[in-house]
């Protein structure tokens, strides 16, 4: 996993509320048994119509996409099914960081295991960021920062845990492991087992 | 200090290592849950790291999402039935299976079907336990007072190999519903209604306790109706106090403990729900008895409304508004009347003897209007034995509705069982989110009696006319 610490880019605006992870990635691209070249299916049915042909007004098609890494969204981004396939997609995109004023439960865990950044900002911060499309802002995650060109500045949370996984590009399943002689002793001494 | 939620308890009891400021908390899991879809990649790195399995006998696997619901019995079947990548990812599923000693509920088990549906069929899902799966309706098993909720991928590959989760304690939320449920609505409508109310993101960050007498009045299946659509909400789990009608559904189940273990498993359970003086962070009343049917009208399942009522009017909202236009619906107009193309009873959410049950009783004796294709779904294997042993399949085939192997089959679009474009379908399963049934299907949302009752009459309808003829 790439080590994110800082990331300066120009913003994709995708103005909707409730884009679910059928949307980011439907159900008929997860019959695949890795992620490889998952981003091609990245938003599939709003990107590609009926054959195949890109759709123009759909802001993954813009001309000035290339080098995009923070994704604007409306609320509650990524609700509905639990595949990791959503975040996979976007990373292989290119997409770095997720910025909303919320993000479901499920796809936030899974994008803070992926380099995916969840930036949860508030309503006038993000309304700004609706309305101004294309400006160069910059997510600082070690200072848990989202910058605007003007110079505001807007803070997002992530735990200190997280944060730390993200900027060294650790997978969580090292530190897990660690806690091995404690996981042995719960499973020797819990009053019941399952 | 107050009481604990039942939460709380079973949260408690499954903490490994407390959280701290600077980490998560290591939680563990009782019970992992593993079908094709959302496993190759978690095993591909057990593989990667030359890791094992912890606890092969607390993960229950099965196959449903790719899985045609034709009668598949050899692997050759299956490379005629189903396309090459998802042929692919079920035999990925049996070699995982095998290699990493998993007992795997496939082809020609009696027991195989929807996984969230065989876990409580078996008794392995019981009150208590921490449950996860690789999937968001995971929260269906909080019906028996089980912690349950859905996990991504790379979690899935933190349990195979520690049989724990790193998690931050969620926030709790009370849902206290009371009332007759009048005639016609079901467990469905009253979920529906209810996310109706809090909104698609209402539940984000929070565990759901339902509660009330509406909830106690409910089979173990109609429970889990409801629980299985909290993701809907955004809460990531729902959960229900264990109560004797929890208990007798687990009695003499294959994976529920038996003789002195059960009465100390009861014993047990019975301390589990919320202490009287326990605190919710949030508390929603919601009054059962007022209900109608509900349909959906737009892409997610919070766009709901009566059965009788229109499209609410237009906010202006780009999201609304796309809604409406994908749908082929007008703001302030009726959909009661719309004519449809496919009916679907189904999926973790609406595939279980109560479902079946009903459905069959309401479309005995009536035809599926012409123009309607129907499909009728069993959520498992045994659930299909026991529906033809009633002699359900009959009455569904003489009516002209397609009667299937299980599976999750037409509630999302990868195994075969598709939605055309365009066509617009009553379906009990629980999203209708743009294109999830097939690219361009349009999803209204709906119980197994407005299923029939639509399907019958060619065009939505309300089952109460049905039911009191």
């Amino acid at each position: 996993m790439e080590k994110i610490i800082r990331i300066e880019s120009k913003t994709l605006i995708l103005p909707l509320d409730d884009v679910d992870t059928d949307q980011i990635i439907p159900a008929r691209f997860l019959t695949t048994t890795t992620r490889e070249g998952i981003g091609k299916a990245l938003f599939a049915d709003w990107r590609y119509d009926a054959n195949g042909e890109p759709i123009d007004d759909f802001v993954l098609n813009s001309p000035d996409v290339t080098g995009c890494e923070v994704l604007v969204t409306g609320r509650n981004f990524g609700c509905g099914s639990s595949r990791e396939h959503a975040p996979w997609a976007l990373v292989d995109f290119g997409i770095r960081a997720v910025v909303s004023t919320q993000i479901a439960d499920i796809f936030r865990n899974n994008s803070l295991k992926n380099g995916l950044v969840p930036v949860i900002v508030d309503a006038d911060t993000h309304q700004y960021l609706l309305d101004n499309p294309g400006i160069t802002v910059i997510v600082d995650v070690e200072e848990r920062t989202l910058s605007l060109p003007d110079g505001r500045t807007a803070t997002f949370p992530i735990d200190g845990f997280s944060r730390h996984c993200i900027m060294n590009g650790i997978d969580q399943l090292g530190f897990l492991r660690e806690q091995e002689p404690a996981i042995a002793d719960f499973e020797t001494n819990r009053p019941w087992t399952p | 200090m107050s009481g604990k939620s039942l939460f709380e308890k079973v949260w408690d009891e499954h903490i490994v290592v407390p959280e701290t400021d600077d980490a998560p908390g290591v939680l563990y899991i009782d019970l992992h849950l593993i079908h094709e879809v959302t496993t190759p990649q978690a095993f591909g790195l057990l593989r990667d790291q030359q890791l094992s399995v912890r606890r092969p006998d607390l993960t229950l696997a099965t196959m449903d999402h790719s899985t045609p619901t034709v009668p598949v019995t050899t692997l050759k079947d299956l490379e005629v039935v189903a396309e090459a990548p998802a042929a692919a990812q079920i035999r990925a599923m049996i070699d995982n299976c095998e290699h990493f000693g998993i007992e795997l509920y496939g082809f020609g088990s009696d027991y195989r079907g929807i996984v969230h549906v065989i876990g409580p069929e078996l008794g392995a899902t019981q009150p208590g336990k921490t449950i996860v799966c690789g999937d968001s309706h995971t929260s269906t098993h909080g019906a028996f007072g089980a912690l349950a909720f859905g996990i991504g991928s790379t979690e899935a590959a933190h349990v195979l190999v520690t049989q724990c989760l790193l998690q931050r304690k969620p926030k709790t939320m009370a849902v206290n519903i009371n009332g007759d449920l009048p005639i016609g609505v079901s467990a469905k409508d009253v979920i529906l209604a209810l996310i109706g109310q809090i909104g698609v993101d209402g539940g984000v960050g929070y565990v759901i306790e339902y509660r009330g007498n509406t909830v106690t009045g409910l089979n173990m299946e109609q429970r889990m109706t409801i629980c299985n659509m909290t993701i809907e909400g955004g809460a990531r789990a729902g959960m229900m106090a264990p109560d004797e009608v929890t208990f007798e559904y687990l009695a003499g189940r294959p994976q529920a403990p038996s003789g002195t273990d059960w009465d100390a498993a009861v014993e047990r359970w019975r301390k589990l729900p919320s202490d009287p003086d326990a605190r919710f962070d949030r508390e929603v009343s919601f009054d059962a008895s007022r209900l109608e049917p509900m349909i959906t009208f737009g892409t997610n399942p919070g766009m709901v409304v009566p059965v009788t009522q229109p499209v609410p009017a237009d906010t202006g909202d780009p999201s609304f508004r796309k809604a409406l236009d994908y749908m082929q619906v007008e703001a302030g107009k009726p959909i009661l009347g719309k004519a449809i193309d496919i009916v679907f009873i189904g999926s973790c959410t609406n595939s279980r003897m109560t479902d079946l049950r009903q459905a069959a009783a309401m479309i005995k004796g009536h035809k599926v209007a012409d123009s309607v294709r129907m499909l009728v779904v069993p959520g498992s294997q045994s659930i299909k034995v026991q529906a033809e042993a009633e002699g359900l399949d009959e009455i569904f085939t003489s009516a002209g509705a397609e009667w299937r192997e299980s599976g999750c089959s037409m509630c999302l679009g990868m195994n075969g069982d598709l939605v055309g474009r365009g066509q617009l379908a009553v379906s009990t399963s629980n999203r209708n989110f743009e294109g999830r049934q097939g690219v361009g299907a349009r999803t209204v949302l709906a119980s197994p009696a407005t299923a029939v009752a639509s399907a019958i009459s060619g065009t939505i309808a309300d089952p109460r006319e049905l039911i009191r003829h």
